[in-house]
């Protein structure tokens, strides 16, 4: 299905990058836009039109986009550098537009209009192409036709988005008050909800929590990923990644609330297994570059200019959340029969995305990390290999079932719970003294009996010095008292043999009961 | 079929033993154990009694380890295996023992026996299948292997480890989860056994009964668990110092089957948490309760509805005349009572405690010294079953007192007047007590011949005589003595001067006599010992210690003759090299006390103690120890004897007269 779906997206990959790819390019390729982007953003909004331009056209957004309340007053006082980008992204769409009409001339709006004209004529030919593909996907993945249903969407959004500011361009001008944040974050927002509609970010942002969205939320990461092919990677993830963070952030705030939340009080996200395993959640949306802390990449960000430098850019990200409620937020495993997995009847949601990651890679992943002391623990966590390291060597009270303990109080709990289990014995133990005892039993007694002999035979009277040598022949001779301790040990004693199964390591228990013969 | 074989040889043979089937003669084989030369003597008869007496045999005491397998052999149906005179049994014999009994042995004895580890133990715990009993008492060296290999032995339900000292935890917890069966465990001085051990026993083993937990670090955590057990019977908690009332409050959920509770020493135990026992153990019938909190009205009344309640043992502690007086409100009637040692004990509190307990069988005063006539007085007017009174040094109670106990408690069996004023008109009315098996009269300096002649010629069952430092008692007295107790077991005469050979001649009818101490008998002499060795065949423990005059000429007839002896003391005797060594060849003998002996030399000292095989302890004046080689002494500790020093000077003998405790003296 990879295969397939790469062709159909390389096909699309011209018409949908109007909204994605172009702007990128564009922005890489145009220095000076880019600098117009990024600097007169932020410190020349009154001068340049695109203000006006932006907040011309507020007004209808915020009717088309009431449900975003949230969504709106968190971009509103939006400090967060990273994210401005991101949602520039799909801006300068706008702007490359926009900037070619800054003044109202009809030529522009001319060249707009064929611009449009010309997406329109692209969507055609692509909707064509569907029809005919429809015949050759026999069965056609339901999957498939989602995507490309949402592809068109956003296509068709940007259409209409792209005609409705052109047309907002005619209306009489708006006094700028506003505040300099909000017409970034709300163009970002208006752009974004179909496209992000992929991307599982918009979902809470949009209040709905309705199941619908939750399944599509399912389908939509998956596209997300081809999305990643189609040079979107960067935008689509740190967007995703951003949002992810801001709802960890959330999350552990109110961890303390009970876990035994009703079905449906709460959402549900699930990621994708290459998202839970990626090393990098935070990419540079300059170089490229992918760090695993939000604050690791606003210090990175520091290099690519001065204007990444102010104290606003630098700061924590402002997770202030608005009056309303917040919807509660929990995942689900993407491992399928797994419990965490939202599809499983008894499903119990993970409460963070950190736990996510862990569960995943510790229940579902290989445990590629050994512990150098002891060389047969294995971990799948760092930081459980890091907690164990702390402590290998230091568990000293040992079961027969081979679970170490470092509270003797833990081990004999242990042992009163389960049936058969029994401390075992350190083996220095049990051979030490048995070895020198043997000794002295046997070889001991009868040399020193013989020292006596030699000095004492002369005096001592006279039937002892007979019965002392017929005592000590019967000491050294004796061939069973020089019995080996080893010979017994090996055959019998050793603590395990009371369990013929060898010792199982605790921590993947289930997985290696479930295979077992 | 063994039968017809039996009754065809029988028709050829005139001897009528043949005619009995094997179950008649091992019948009649049960009823000689008196003297274990009895059963030799039979099996030597011919080769069917010899062969009828091993598979009769079920228990067996052996002398020496060597000779183990052999003996094995010749009894293949033991089960019982008491190995309490073999001092060394090593893995070697353990593992004889086993694959030669196998799943017959179903008890085994170690308690004296050491140089043994868990190899021997598993061997053990392996083949013999059947094994429901060990005594690993004394074993201070074995370590939680030894422990774990024990737990093999998945049928055990009796186990003794008092003073196991190594064993912790981790080898109690293997047995506990190894021994499912156990209804008896004895953990007495084991300290390194915490709360877990003993907690996870409790979990583990739901059949224990009894359970002694002396002297261990445990402290309320493992209560709870242990008053769970639902057959539990006999709990001993003595010195248990981190129980307290808390502890006994986990009580309040029941232990219904609880009978019997040793709580001594504890000494954070009060009155408040012994009131949860009411509630919680309601069948309880032996409260012990020795050195713990004073016996006050507050703690009788805790305990006064414990309706099953037989027997309490109040010893050391301190106590009030409202709380004996409380006792005796009781709504119960005890049957035992100990008063041992107690302070506080008067006429007062003790006579209405007595009143009221009419069925008291067995009190023990001793050391009351306050009680005067008054008590006995009523003793004797209430409690007439007493069958054992124990009143050592009741200094205050006048001679007319003992008068009154022959009269009225004529059911006595024990009784003890150790330090007493009692005289001869109380020996006569005590002597019509004639189930008396137990009469001690030491340090009574106001008894004589005439009284004692009245004990003899009444007291036909009596069995133990103790007679030290009584030195009114002469020849006469012993004559008459062992002319009318003819199963008189134990005599002890230590300084009895005047008593002479005649006596011991006269004594020497005693057969069973097994205990005879003779200690400052200045005028006893060879002749009278040599006397008791032939006639008494059953000495066990003998002590001439300071008769000077006995010497060689006992040694030999002792040596040939006693060969049950296994304690001597020979100490300021005039025994030399040759007796001792005559002595050596004793098989049984264990226990030597050599101290001043003028004629004895280092070489024969040396011969004789490395001639005694079976020797385990040896008391030795100092002196010789710089005098034989060390390798001597390392021979023999590895043959499992200890040697114990003393270098006490040569002493000469105090008047006799002059030895009696002063009532005036104790500090007050």
């Amino acid at each position: 299905m990879e295969p397939n779906d790469r062709l159909s997206l390389d096909a699309w990959a011209n018409p949908s990058s109007s909204c994605n790819g172009l702007p990128r390019k564009m922005s890489l390729e145009n220095p000076s836009f880019t600098n117009f982007n990024l600097q007169q953003q932020e410190q020349k909004w009154d001068d340049t039109s695109i203000l006006n331009y932006d907040i011309r056209i507020e007004p209808p957004f915020r009717e088309f986009n009431q449900a975003s309340e949230s969504e709106y007053l968190l971009s509103s006082n939006c400090n967060n550098q990273p994210k401005v980008l991101d949602q520039e992204d799909g801006q300068n769409n706008e702007a490359l537009q926009t900037s070619k009409f800054q003044d109202w001339d009809p030529r522009t709006m001319l060249n707009n209009l064929s611009f449009l004209e010309q997406k329109i004529h692209h969507l055609q030919d692509l909707v064509h192409l569907l029809v005919g593909r429809k015949g050759q996907v026999v069965g056609g993945q339901d999957q498939l036709v989602t995507q490309q249903q949402q592809l068109i969407t956003a296509d068709l959004t940007s259409i209409i988005v792209q005609l409705i500011s052109t047309a907002g361009s005619l209306l009489p001008s708006v006094k700028h008050t506003l505040s300099t944040g909000t017409p970034t974050g709300q163009l970002g927002g208006l752009l974004f909800p179909p496209l992000v509609g992929m991307n599982c970010i918009p979902q809470p942002q949009h209040g709905s929590g309705s199941k619908a969205v939750q399944t599509q939320c399912a389908t939509g990461s998956k596209v997300s990923d081809q999305c990643n092919q189609m040079d979107v990677t960067g935008n689509c993830g740190t967007e995703q990644n951003h949002s992810i963070e801001e709802h960890e952030m959330k999350e552990e705030e109110d961890a303390d609330e009970g876990e035994n939340l009703p079905p449906g009080s709460y959402d549900i996200l699930q990621l994708e297994k290459e998202e839970i395993l990626a090393p990098h959640t935070h990419f540079c949306t300059i170089c490229g570059k992918g760090f695993k802390r939000d604050a690791n990449l606003r210090m990175h960000m520091r290099g690519h200019g001065d204007e990444y430098k102010t104290p606003a850019a630098l700061a924590k990200p402002n997770k202030e959340s608005s009056s309303e409620p917040v919807i509660i937020k929990r995942y689900s495993c993407p491992f399928a029969g797994c419990k965490r997995n939202k599809d499983h009847k008894k499903f119990q949601p993970l409460k963070t995305i950190l736990c996510v990651k862990n569960h995943y890679k510790r229940t579902h992943c290989d445990k590629s990390y050994i512990c150098s002391r002891c060389n047969t623990k294995k971990f799948s966590v760092m930081a459980d290999l890091k907690t164990h390291e702390k402590h290998c060597g230091k568990d000293k009270w040992l079961c027969s079932c081979g679970t170490t303990f470092s509270r003797k109080d833990k081990l004999f709990g242990h042992i009163a719970l389960f049936q058969g289990h029994t401390p075992a014995i350190p083996l220095e133990e049990t051979k030490g003294p048995s070895v020198s005892c043997d000794k002295m039993d046997g070889n001991g007694a009868s040399n020193k009996a013989g020292n006596i002999n030699f000095s004492f035979g002369s005096n001592a009277g006279s039937g002892s010095g007979a019965q002392n040598i017929i005592e000590v022949k019967e000491d050294a001779d004796d061939p069973a008292s020089y019995f080996s301790p080893l010979s017994f040990d090996t055959c019998n004693f050793g603590g395990f043999h009371e369990f013929p199964r060898p010792p199982f390591d605790d921590s993947e228990s289930s997985f290696s009961f479930l295979e077992a013969p | 079929m063994k039968r017809l074989r039996t009754l065809e040889t029988s028709a050829n043979s005139s001897n009528l033993i043949d005619l009995l089937s094997e179950e008649i003669v091992f019948t009649i084989l049960d009823f000689i154990d008196t003297n274990p030369l009895d059963r030799k003597s039979f099996s030597l008869v011919c080769k069917s009694f010899y062969i009828t007496e091993s598979k009769h045999r079920k228990n067996l005491k052996p002398l020496r380890q060597e000779h183990l397998p052999r003996i094995l052999n010749r009894y293949p149906h033991v089960n019982h295996l008491d190995l309490s005179l073999c001092p060394r049994i090593n893995d070697n014999s353990l593992n004889v023992i086993s694959n030669t009994c196998k799943d017959s042995l179903n008890s085994i004895d170690l308690s004296k026996s050491r140089f043994f580890s868990y190899n021997g133990l598993m061997s053990l715990a392996l083949n013999c299948k059947n094994l429901v009993s060990i005594d690993l008492s004394n074993a201070t060296e074995l370590r939680d292997s030894a422990a774990a290999a024990v737990a093999e032995a998945k049928n055990l339900e009796r186990l003794w480890l008092g003073r196991c000292k190594l064993i912790t935890d981790m080898g109690i917890g293997c047995i506990a989860v190894g021994c499912k069966k156990l209804r008896l465990i004895s953990l007495k001085w084991c300290i390194s056994v915490s709360d877990l051990g003993v907690g996870l026993i409790a979990v583990k083993c739901k059949e224990i009964r009894s359970l002694d937990l002396s002297y261990l670090p445990i402290t309320n955590k493992c209560l709870p668990s242990i008053l769970k057990l639902q057959h539990l019977e006999d709990i001993v908690l003595e010195g248990c110092f981190g129980i307290d009332d808390d502890s006994l409050a986990a009580l309040k959920h029941g232990c219904k089957s609880m009978k019997a509770l040793d709580i001594s020493s504890c000494q954070h135990i009060s009155h408040v948490g012994l009131s949860s026992l009411i509630s919680g153990a309601g069948s309880l019938q032996q409260l012990t309760l020795a050195y713990t909190c004073p016996v006050t009205l507050a703690l009788a009344n805790s305990l006064n509805r414990l309706s099953m309640l037989q027997s309490v043992k109040l010893d050391g502690c301190a106590v009030t005349s409202a709380g004996l007086t409380a006792i005796g409100n009781w709504c119960i009637s005890l049957s035992e009572l100990s008063l041992s040692k107690c302070l506080g004990v008067t006429d007062e509190g003790l006579s209405s405690l007595v009143t009221k307990h009419k069925d008291l069988k067995k009190l023990d005063i001793t050391c009351c010294r306050k009680i005067t006539g008054v008590s006995i007085a009523y003793i004797t007017n209430s409690c007439t079953n007493l069958t054992s009174l124990r009143m050592e040094s009741c200094t205050l109670v006048p001679s007319e007192a003992f008068v009154l106990i022959g009269q009225r408690c004529q059911f006595l069996e024990e009784l003890d007047l150790t330090d007493n004023e009692i005289d001869d008109e109380g020996l006569k009315s005590i002597s019509r007590c004639s189930n008396l098996s137990s009469l001690k009269l030491g340090i009574c300096l106001n008894i004589s011949d005439e009284g004692l002649s009245y004990v003899g010629m009444k007291c036909s069952k009596l069995t133990e005589l103790d007679l030290y430092r009584s030195a009114g008692i002469t020849d006469l007295g012993i004559l008459a003595i062992s002319r009318g107790c003819p199963g008189l077991e134990m005599i002890n005469m230590s300084y009895c001067i005047d008593i002479t050979d005649r006596s011991l001649i006269s004594l020497s009818k005693c057969s069973r006599l097994n205990t005879f101490e003779s200690r400052g008998c200045p005028l006893i002499t060879s002749l009278g010992l040599a006397a008791i060795a032939v006639g008494c065949k059953q000495l066990i423990k003998l002590d001439i210690k300071k008769c000077h005059n006995i010497g060689d000429a006992a040694m030999l007839p002792l040596a040939h003759f006693s060969q049950n002896l296994r304690q001597i003391t020979v100490s300021y005797s005039s025994v030399t090299d040759l007796g001792l060594l005559a002595l050596a060849s004793i098989s049984c003998l264990q226990s030597m006390t050599v101290l001043h002996l003028k004629g004895l030399t280092p070489s024969g000292l040396a011969a004789a103690v490395l001639a005694c095989g079976g020797l385990t302890k040896v008391k030795l004046h100092l002196s010789f120890k710089s005098l034989l080689p060390q390798p001597l002494f390392e021979h023999l500790e590895a043959r499992g004897c200890v040697f114990e020093w003393r270098d006490k000077e040569f002493q000469a003998e105090l008047d006799p007269r002059c030895y009696k405790l002063q009532w005036e003296d104790i500090p007050q």
